[in-house]
């Protein structure tokens, strides 16, 4: 059984979102890092860039697979979490803590009626 | 093993060569020159028995059966390695003049002429270098089609199943790719008809499929791209499963690309090089890369095609490679590639009778050159098809292509080829069945597999991330 | 002649065992309307025998002159008898891809080994384990510096092989890449205020070729000065390999991307291929360098071994997003290369290449001496270009008649009546006054 965390938004491609007040955490899911395996690249989102939701922010790699980190809101990247592009194995370690990826300043709250809850996530991925 | 720098001491390698230039020649300006060279430094005999060495910690077609999947590993004729190996050719100068080559212009003619025959398309380049590099180059001459008739297409349409080179050939263009679901697996006209529009710009279609299967509603696929004004690509990386017996020609393609080193027998040299020449039906002949060769009353020269994407790389093609194909039609004649595919067919049809059981797919039906199994059935025991594949090795074959297509849960993709006996098929059939036996009693032997090879189960992991990639 | 092993009791045998009753059944699938119904229009088949006296026939009808002064991207070079030595061993050229590490060390090292090799010539961080060729491998080039850049421009130096500028023109097309070109100078180099010129404007890369189409060493370091004031790439293409046994190792020269035509290192010249591009580039940009790298890692019991690695760039995974469509190279001729390397080893290197530098020197002499003109002053290794006052039909009529192809006419530049010669260490001094004299006739 893979964890999923109460609490924290959720998409389709296994990335989750935590908001605190305008600024959501994205990081992957503990599903994601086990079908990916060891991950061994993660590339650098760019400070200041502006996404929308859906859009392919950065590339995560490990031995024999690669994917898409797809952004669940619109908005800015205000921080990036320079210690898992160094090193990616965190990611693995703790997919829900430590190895967050990225932070956004959310544009528009009401995206959020899209994402999945917890129940609904890993009734997904049951 | 040691490595070349680890057997070089400064002085060893003695080899030398004349200077018959007695007068004073004015020296290059220092700042261009180098201080030193900074190579291996071995004798002739050590890199003798290196190589040697090497070649011994290296498994091919010649070693044993290499089943491997959508690569069509068969039998590579000596004869033709002589040919293509002969002091004529080593030393012959692509810029030549051309009445200095009018027998390789003949040869280069020749084949096109035989490929357009055993293909039923009009016109043929010989200058793609592999496969995937064919698949550009026939997309390029499409690309170019649509362009001159001012019609902007971006929509490539591929099945599931498909090589990766496909998608990959796609974005090279700048076109967007569109994956269908197979339906038991093969396209599915239903939903194809779904997604082909006027921005449709190719479906891509390899043929027979890489789960072996014929595309059954082939005729069908075309009709519905043409109703768009779409056009249909092959991908003849399988050609194997039916030369002789049907051609792409006539199922509506509008160009090909075909692998020389997978059908026509021109080996791998692990890796390459290969040779992916591209054939296209009438509309797009004007739009070949150039030069093309023409003929005249028996003379052969170049030519610009009228419209011509350009050129797709230096001079006119992997000429040996294209020799040895040449040579291979030669000898075999259309009796002997129709039988080349009948018995492909045969020997993985046998296998996959033998081994369904054993190892089921959730496909069971009539293949051509290859057959899919699964190891899915396996993963209670904890054993993966990667595990399968490594005790493989134990029993002295090459695995199988293995986890593709990616629609097959566990996959292994088994491609005998014709050139493979009966013996040594029921000889790798007897081993997958053992396998099976010691994954169900101790599955332990199959997870630590293998044993018998020089090294065993490198570390991925850190090769990613030391990327050591020069010593 | 049949390459197929099975007894007919035994084709009975398994079609018994499948279940069919003819070898036709095994077809049933196909629609009839597309199967070939008439014999097909191929050749009688042949014996090996056959095939050989028939091949006879054909080569012998083409007799190409024995001396060879062309160049222009395929150079004639002695290849020591190692090379094919080791080219005929079975194990490696009947081998795949090596995507089973266990049974494929040997391609794989030899692969490490060409990649290390190549890298210690050049100063690179990173070398592929090979492309189709020189053009193709510049074309991926161009293609990495936009990604890495992101600017739709390409500068392209015009001194380029033009048959190396036809395949980028055909590949930028439906890409939507401005390409500017930049001339050249009197002496045969890159013109420098027409390059400062034109790199006002951003672009992601500049493409140069040292030695040049005309033989032509570039001041790199100058030009390279200029491209990175505009934060751009430098992409050096070279065709004569050979001159790296000379020249400085162009990374040291601020060179980010390296491209290269390797046949000369031991590739028979075989009327245009296969030949064997190269790719190299610095560390930073590893994971935008296209098709297979092999590297280092050890197995589970500890043992040094290689494998391809960074694989997740490659277009079996990656798929629409793979940094190339690249899957069959050429790593055949990838380990001919290293071969022949390791058969000269650094001072044969040294050697051969200060050696073509002398003969072709010693034949602008004698073309000073007899009253001939170079198109170019520049500073050049083993190729030239010369003013000769006749027409192409006339120099290949006064060559031919002593067994002599060489000078190919420089039509792409508007330059008619000059012509390219190579010299190497394969040309006699025999044969260069043979040359000499040759064009000195009527």
């Amino acid at each position: 059984m893979h964890k999923v965390i109460e609490g924290l938004f959720y998409q389709k491609t296994d990335e989750w979102l935590k908001v605190e007040d305008d600024t959501g955490i994205i990081g992957i899911t503990d599903y994601a890092q086990d079908k990916l395996g060891d991950i061994v690249f993660l590339e650098e989102a760019k400070v200041g860039k502006i996404v929308n939701k859906g859009d392919a922010v950065i590339s995560i790699e490990s031995v024999k697979a690669a994917a898409d980190i797809h952004s669940p809101v619109s908005g800015e990247i205000i921080e990036v979490n320079l210690e898992v592009v160094q090193n990616p194995q965190i990611i693995n370690e703790d997919p829900f803590g430590k190895g967050w990826l990225f932070k956004i300043k959310i544009k528009n709250k009401d995206e959020l009626k899209d994402l999945m809850d917890a129940k609904s996530y890993s009734e997904y991925r049951k | 093993m040691k490595l070349l720098n680890e057997l070089s001491k400064r002085g060893k390698n003695k080899f030398d060569i004349e200077d018959d230039i007695n007068s004073e020649i004015e020296m290059l300006d220092d700042k261009y020159l180098r201080d030193d060279v900074n190579i291996p430094d071995v004798s002739e005999i050590e890199l003798i028995r290196h190589f040697i060495s090497l070649s011994k910690d290296n498994y091919g077609v010649d070693n044993g059966f290499y089943p491997l999947g959508s690569c069509t590993m068969k039998y590579n004729p000596k004869i033709n390695e002589d040919i293509a190996k002969r002091e004529e050719l080593k030393y012959f100068h692509p810029l030549t003049s051309i009445e200095y080559s009018q027998g390789l212009l003949k040869i280069m003619w020749e084949i096109e002429e035989f490929l357009k025959s055993l293909t039923g398309m009009d016109a043929f380049t010989l200058q793609p270098a592999a496969g995937a590099h064919g698949e550009y180059t026939g997309l390029r001459i499409m690309w170019e089609y649509f362009n001159e008739k001012g019609e902007k297409r971006n929509k490539v349409i591929l099945p599931d199943s498909s090589h990766g080179t496909n998608p990959a050939s796609s974005s090279m263009l700048g076109l967007d790719v569109i994956e269908i679901e197979s339906k038991e697996g093969m396209v599915d006209p239903e939903k194809l008809i779904e997604v082909v529009d006027e921005n449709t710009f190719a479906l891509m279609l390899t043929n027979p499929n890489t789960l072996g299967f014929f595309e059954k509603d082939i005729l069908k696929i075309s009709k519905i791209l043409k109703s768009k004004g779409a056009l249909l690509y092959y991908d003849g990386a399988n050609l194997n499963g039916f030369v002789g017996i049907a051609r792409p020609g006539d199922m509506g393609f509008d160009a090909v690309h075909l692998n020389l080193h997978k059908t026509f027998s021109t080996p791998h040299g692990g890796g390459g090089p290969g040779s992916g020449p591209v054939g296209v039906k009438e509309f797009l002949k004007d739009y070949l890369p150039y030069p093309v060769i023409e003929n005249s009353d028996d003379f052969y020269y170049f030519s610009k095609p009228a419209k011509s994407i350009g050129k797709v790389r230096s001079f006119f093609g992997n000429f040996s490679v294209i020799l040895k194909a040449y040579l291979y039609i030669k000898e075999l004649g259309f009796e002997g590639l129709k039988e080349v595919s009948q018995i492909a067919v045969l020997n993985a049809n046998y296998i996959k009778e033998k081994l369904k059981k054993y190892y089921p797919s959730q496909f069971d039906r009539l293949v051509k050159h290859e057959c899919i199994l699964s190891g899915k059935i396996y993963k209670e025991y904890g054993v993966k098809t990667l595990d399968i594949a490594k005790r493989i090795m134990d029993y002295g074959f090459h695995p199988p292509t293995i986890y593709f297509p990616h629609i097959v849960d566990e996959a292994l993709m088994i491609e005998p080829t014709e050139t493979e006996n009966k013996e040594t098929l029921d000889n790798f059939i007897e081993a997958m069945i053992k396998i099976s036996d010691e994954i169900k009693n101790n599955p332990e032997i199959v997870k630590n597999a293998p044993i018998t090879t020089k090294i065993q189960r490198p570390d991925e992991l850190r090769a990613n991330k030391e990327l050591k990639v020069k010593w | 002649m049949k390459f197929i092993p099975h007894t007919q009791k035994e084709i009975e045998e398994m079609m018994r065992d499948i279940g069919i009753s003819s070898l036709d059944d095994l077809f049933k699938d196909i629609p009839d309307e597309v199967k070939i119904k008439e014999k097909l229009n191929l050749p009688t088949p042949l014996s090996e025998l056959g095939i050989k006296n028939e091949i006879e026939n054909i080569f012998s009808s083409d007799i190409p002159p024995k001396r060879i002064f062309l160049g222009g991207g395929a150079y004639y070079h002695f290849i020591p008898s190692t090379v094919n030595y080791i080219l005929n061993r079975g194990e490696f050229y009947t081998s795949y891809t090596p995507y089973q590490p266990e049974l494929s060390q040997g391609i794989l090292q030899a692969l490490f080994e060409f990649q290390s090799v190549l890298s210690d010539l050049t100063g690179a961080d990173v070398t592929n384990a090979s492309m189709y060729d020189g053009a193709t491998s510049l074309v991926e080039a161009i293609f990495m510096a936009e990604r890495i850049k992101n600017k739709k421009r390409l500068l392209v130096a015009n001194s380029l092989n033009p048959e190396y500028q036809e395949v980028i023109k055909t590949y930028l097309k439906p890409r939507n890449i401005e390409i500017e070109y930049i001339d050249f100078r009197e002496d045969g180099r890159v013109d420098l205020d027409k390059l400062k010129d034109k790199s006002k404007n951003d672009f992601s890369s500049l493409v140069i070729q040292s030695p040049n189409y005309f033989g032509i060493i570039e001041d790199i370091e100058d030009i390279n000065k200029i491209v990175k004031e505009k934060d751009a790439l430098l992409i050096l293409s070279i065709l004569e390999v050979l001159s790296l046994g000379m020249l400085k190792p162009p990374f040291e020269l601020g060179v980010d991307i390296l491209t290269g035509e390797a046949q000369s290192f031991g590739l028979p010249l075989s009327f245009g291929g296969p030949y064997l591009g190269i790719i190299q580039t610095r560390k930073e940009f590893i994971r935008e360098i296209p098709g297979r790298i092999v590297g280092e890692t050890v197995d589970r019991n500890g043992k040094r071994c290689f494998v391809m690695t960074l694989r997740t760039r490659e277009q079996d995974i990656r798929r629409e997003k793979a940094k190339s469509n690249i899957c069959t190279n050429n790593s055949l001729n990838a380990i001919a290369s290293l071969v022949y390397l390791t058969t000269v080893g650094p001072e044969g290197l040294k050697k051969i290449a200060n050696l073509n530098y002398k003969k072709a020197h010693y034949f602008k002499q004698r073309l000073t001496n007899e009253g001939f003109n170079l198109t170019f002053s520049g500073p050049f290794f083993n190729e030239i270009a010369v003013n000769l006052p006749f027409s192409y039909d006339i120099l290949k009529e006064k060559l031919s008649i002593v067994g002599i192809e060489g000078g190919f006419p420089l039509r792409y530049y508007g330059m008619d009546n000059s012509y390219l010669f190579a010299v190497t260490e394969m040309n006699s001094r025999e044969d260069i006054e043979l040359l000499i004299c040759a064009l000195k006739e009527g």
